[in-house]
């Protein structure tokens, strides 16, 4: 059922924005506050094996919130630590993560190039 | 009492926050972005044969793709100010954070203006992410070597 896969996606995602915007409004965090708290939320999700199920529900629901950054943080130290034991915990932590910040990095740079700035909105 | 008095002032004007409102917005608009997404997961699990346990990565970096096309039109800062955290909360409000900033500090020069402010908003993500990430997968390598439980 492709359509319930895809309903499944926007109710999970949508959840997880709406539990952030509960911590911005009712615990008055600012936005970078929020996304770290998201993010270690996330680690510790996935240290306990709860978050891979999430994403076998919902797919991108759960991979394009913030809180998978956590997970996949999380699940390529600890791949690596079966592996090789201590040294693994540090090496094996942006194997599975990298594309989320190379590609930031690489668009940012191009954005600089490409763009000017208009200005602050907020 | 001055005080008392100036809190109670400032409670009255200040407009109250429409809780239910913020977090309807940001529970469609988040959705939304995440639909978008596994659009996007289906697309490249169809044409280029992923499989549901490697897109992810493509699927991350399409999205901080888009985020750039809107960034840089000055798009998506208006969605977050409707959005709120149903914007900021995908990893496609991690790239706008990234490349706003990118874009932001263009006129200080590539190396101390772009290079040193890119991470300025993402960075905590980033350093929280991976402490937390490096502690779990500790705490998780001493229970499983003292035998309390199992990969």
């Amino acid at each position: 059922m492709i359509f319930m896969d895809f309903l499944f996606a926007f109710i999970i995602g949508g959840l997880i924005c709406a539990i952030g915007q509960v911590l911005m409004d009712v615990g008055k965090m600012t936005p970078g506050k929020t996304l770290s708290i998201m993010v270690v939320a996330g680690s510790i999700i996935s240290g306990l094996g709860w978050y891979q199920p999430l994403i076998d529900l919902a797919g991108a629901g759960a991979t394009i919130p913030i809180t998978s950054f956590g997970h996949s943080l999380t699940q390529g130290a600890i791949a690596e630590a079966q592996k090789h034991g201590w040294v693994g915990v540090l090496t094996g932590m942006f194997e599975v993560t990298s594309s989320g910040i190379s590609s930031a990095i690489v668009f940012g740079f191009i954005a600089a190039l490409l763009f000017k700035s208009k200005g602050k909105v907020n | 009492m001055e005080q008392e008095k100036f809190d109670k002032i400032e409670q009255e004007i200040t407009p109250r926050t429409p809780y239910v409102k913020n977090v309807l917005k940001a529970f469609f608009v988040g959705g939304l972005i995440c639909t978008i997404g596994h659009a996007i997961t289906y697309f490249y699990i169809i044409f280029f044969d992923f499989t549901e346990k490697t897109v992810g990565n493509p699927t991350v970096a399409t999205m901080i793709f888009l985020s750039m096309l809107l960034t840089g039109f000055g798009l998506y800062q208006k969605l977050g100010q409707f959005a709120g955290a149903g914007s900021a909360v995908p990893v496609s409000g991690f790239g706008n954070a990234v490349i706003s900033a990118a874009i932001e500090h263009r006129t200080e020069g590539f190396v101390l203006g772009v290079g040193g402010n890119m991470f300025k908003l993402a960075g905590s993500v980033i350093l929280f992410g991976v402490t937390s990430a490096f502690v779990v997968a500790l705490v998780k390598l001493i229970l499983v070597s003292t035998g309390v439980i199992e990969w």
